[in-house]
């Protein structure tokens, strides 16, 4: 309706093979993302006494469950925290992340499927639709990571200018989540298995993410290459990106800071590829 | 210059894989390198043209690949072959109320509509007072959408896809559901579309309508274009085409009693007040029963009596429409022709009937045909209170009533 003069036309045909990814349109209606992640919010914590509340208690059950088996298991001194901090804030600054990247995933996997009754009936950029979710998870993330100075200011850890760093690791676990919500959104719209195995592959995800233990204690003393397989995991280098920021822990190695943000880039395109090449399926087999 | 249409729809098409989804067996399938499953066309070869300003009314059965078209034209589906060229901004309605979420708000709704139907948060703002009075929900707007009433949604979802003001409406049989002033009120608002100089497409089943509105007909017949042209002349030819597909020929039924003189060779249901084509008979709703006849001899026939009866699924007489009953025997019938018997308002709760025809010429019995053809009448808002009336629960019987209290008494009379 801006539009004067004459009209471009919009031409519709089959879709062959790998036409372009439509970010052009996402950025055009980049409002409808807010839209939809603020609607994801708002019937989240409707009906629930903690409401948001539960974006920090969360991370604290989990954290607790993990303190007391391991406490049982390794003992009290033994705890895989990383070097100098206690373990419940190594193990924090790890969970922060990690909650942004396990929301965003299993709510994002879950939104193309959630919403076919909207993608079936009306045409908007259907990149919203698994975004939207990882954005929403996005304000969850900022009010952990609000709780999380003053408990390591009680612990007398000051940031140091890695501190400046942050947002990059920040955005890493972030482009991770959407790359894999991209993946699993997309396959769980054609094929419903996606849905079942999903808990699963969160919950395996975490256990290889460097979260309830160190990447240090996992390497110490193994060659680099094992580093850069492990930092094949996208979120393995944010995690630990969190850590050198927020505790000023050791760098973590290079060789898996390095993978890690190669293997994030190659989860974004891949999911972005991918998404785009299953979209006109999606609307007729959902 | 000449002026580029604003839609321009060549050799279209769209194809869906039918059959049980078996991924499994799909994926197998895919990596030998082999399509299994059987497939179907929904459209086929669909081409034609809408210039700027001009309103197209698509009719055809269901299953004819009309809202396969819209979703096309949409862009909600690919279509699989051919292209379409559309010039404006795309407004469509093809189900109302799609995107509300029932937790939110009116308002917190409109603006969610209305950032998925392309507009920007200022221009929500904008119109967001006209959305309202349009939608009549004012004091609601801040109540969750899960306590409005179906109308009341039906309205807000309209009123927001109407204040898009695309340069192309796609609207899909919205008018199917809703009450009569909110109806009269969508049509006001689309006819305001079309005569803006806005192109608009049209999908119903309410002929009156599509006619009214519409300037040009596509009538599409299992994918393909079966006519294309003034609205008028394609409503009409698929008027006609469905009049005979209707046609429960009778002139073959050999289980038949009577002398002959008269047989009758068709029956038709009309159901509805407007020519509305596919719509089934329903509670409350006119309803007509066409016969058609024709006669044995030469000779015009002479002192004619028709009747109709109405049987339950157990064969039990419900109803009779008789010309004897209202004194309207016919003195004289042409040799062939379609009698018509008009019931207003039908007063048969849902459910399956069966139709009896008997005739008499001259008092003789000359034409009985028992179970003519089956009659579904299907739930209507009989007392306009939205609650239905179904056969099995309520009896085959719908009768207009009140209720009231006439008289208090003393709970306890004393002896």
């Amino acid at each position: 309706m801006r539009s004067s003069g004459p009209t471009p036309a919009l031409v519709i045909r089959p879709q062959a093979g790998w036409s372009s990814l439509g970010l052009a349109e996402l950025w055009r209606q980049r409002e409808l993302v807010g839209f939809l992640a603020l609607r994801d919010l708002k019937v989240r914590y409707k009906q629930s006494a903690l409401g948001v509340g539960w974006a920090l208690l969360q991370p604290l059950l989990t954290l607790g469950m993990f303190t007391a088996l391991f406490s049982v298991l390794l003992g009290r001194d033994r705890l895989p925290s990383a070097p100098g901090v206690p373990y419940s804030v190594s193990t924090l600054c790890a969970l922060v992340p990690w909650q942004l990247f396990a929301r965003g995933v299993t709510a994002g996997g879950e939104s193309l499927v959630a919403s076919q009754g909207l993608i079936t009936k009306v045409y908007f950029p259907r990149l919203a639709v698994p975004l939207a979710p990882v954005a929403a998870a996005l304000v969850d993330f900022a009010l952990a990571l609000a709780l999380l100075v003053p408990l390591l200011a009680w612990h007398g850890i000051g940031a140091g200018p890695a501190l400046l760093l942050l947002p990059l690791f920040a955005l890493q676990a972030f482009a991770a989540a959407f790359g894999a919500a991209l993946w699993l959104s997309a396959l769980n719209a054609l094929y419903r298995d996606v849905r079942h195995a999903l808990p699963s592959l969160v919950q395996l995800w975490m256990f290889a993410t460097p979260i309830l233990y160190s990447a240090g204690h996992l390497l110490e003393g193994r060659p680099a290459w094992l580093a850069a397989l492990y930092g094949a995991n996208p979120m393995a280098g944010a995690v630990e990106g969190f850590r050198l920021c927020l505790l000023g822990a050791a760098p973590p190695a290079a060789e898996l800071l390095a993978a890690s943000a190669l293997a994030t880039l190659g989860l974004v395109a891949s999911g972005l590829l991918v998404f785009r090449r299953l979209e006109s399926a999606i609307v007729d087999r959902v | 210059m000449a002026q580029e249409p604003a839609i321009r729809v060549a050799a279209l098409g769209k194809r869906y894989r039918l059959g049980e989804e078996r991924p499994l067996r799909r994926v197998l399938e895919r990596l030998r390198g082999r399509a299994g499953e059987p497939e179907f066309w929904a459209l086929r070869e669909v081409g034609f043209e809408i210039a700027r300003g001009e309103a197209l009314g698509i009719v055809g059965c269901n299953g004819a690949g009309k809202s396969t078209l819209l979703k096309i034209l949409a862009r909600i589906t690919a279509p699989t072959a051919g292209r379409a060229e559309i010039r404006g901004r795309v407004g469509s309605l093809l189900e109302v109320g799609t995107g509300f979420h029932p937790e939110l708000s009116g308002r917190d709704n409109v603006f969610l509509n209305g950032a998925i139907l392309g507009l920007r948060r200022a221009e929500v703002r904008a119109r967001f007072d006209a959305i309202a009075d349009f939608a009549g929900v004012g004091r609601f707007l801040d109540t969750p959408v899960k306590r409005y009433s179906s109308g009341m949604r039906m309205r807000l979802a309209f009123s927001v896809a109407a204040h898009l003001e695309p340069e192309i409406l796609i609207v899909d049989e919205v008018l199917a559901v809703g009450d009569a002033e909110f109806q009269s009120r969508c049509l006001g608002k689309m006819n305001e579309v079309a005569g803006r100089g806005r192109t608009l497409l049209f999908v119903s089943h309410n002929l009156a309508a599509l006619k009214a509105l519409c300037t040009r007909g596509l009538w599409l017949d299992a994918g393909r274009v079966r006519a294309a042209g003034p609205v008028a002349e394609v409503v009409d030819a698929y008027l006609a085409a469905n009049r005979e597909r209707a046609q429960v020929p009778l002139a073959a039924r050999r289980d038949r009693a009577g002398s002959g003189a008269l047989r009758f060779t068709g029956l038709e249901l009309r159901a509805g007040a407007a020519p509305r084509a596919g719509c089934a008979p329903a509670t409350a709703l006119p309803l007509a029963i066409a016969l058609r006849y024709a006669a044995a001899g030469e000779a015009p026939l002479k002192g004619v009596r028709v009747a109709v009866l109405v049987l339950d699924a157990l064969g039990g007489r419900v109803l009779a429409t008789d010309t004897r009953l209202v004194n309207a025997d016919f003195a004289e019938l042409p040799r062939a022709g379609e009698l018509v018997c008009e019931i207003p308002e039908l007063p048969l709760a849902a459910g399956r009937y069966q139709l009896n025809v008997w005739a008499t010429v001259a008092g003789d019995v000359a034409d009985h045909v028992e179970d003519a053809a089956p009659l579904a009448v299907e739930e209507g808002d009989p007392f306009g209170t939205g609650r239905t009336t179904q056969a099995e629960k309520h009896g085959a019987c719908v009768a207009r009533h009140a209720w009231r209290l006439a008289a208090e008494l003393d709970p306890e009379p004393s002896a």
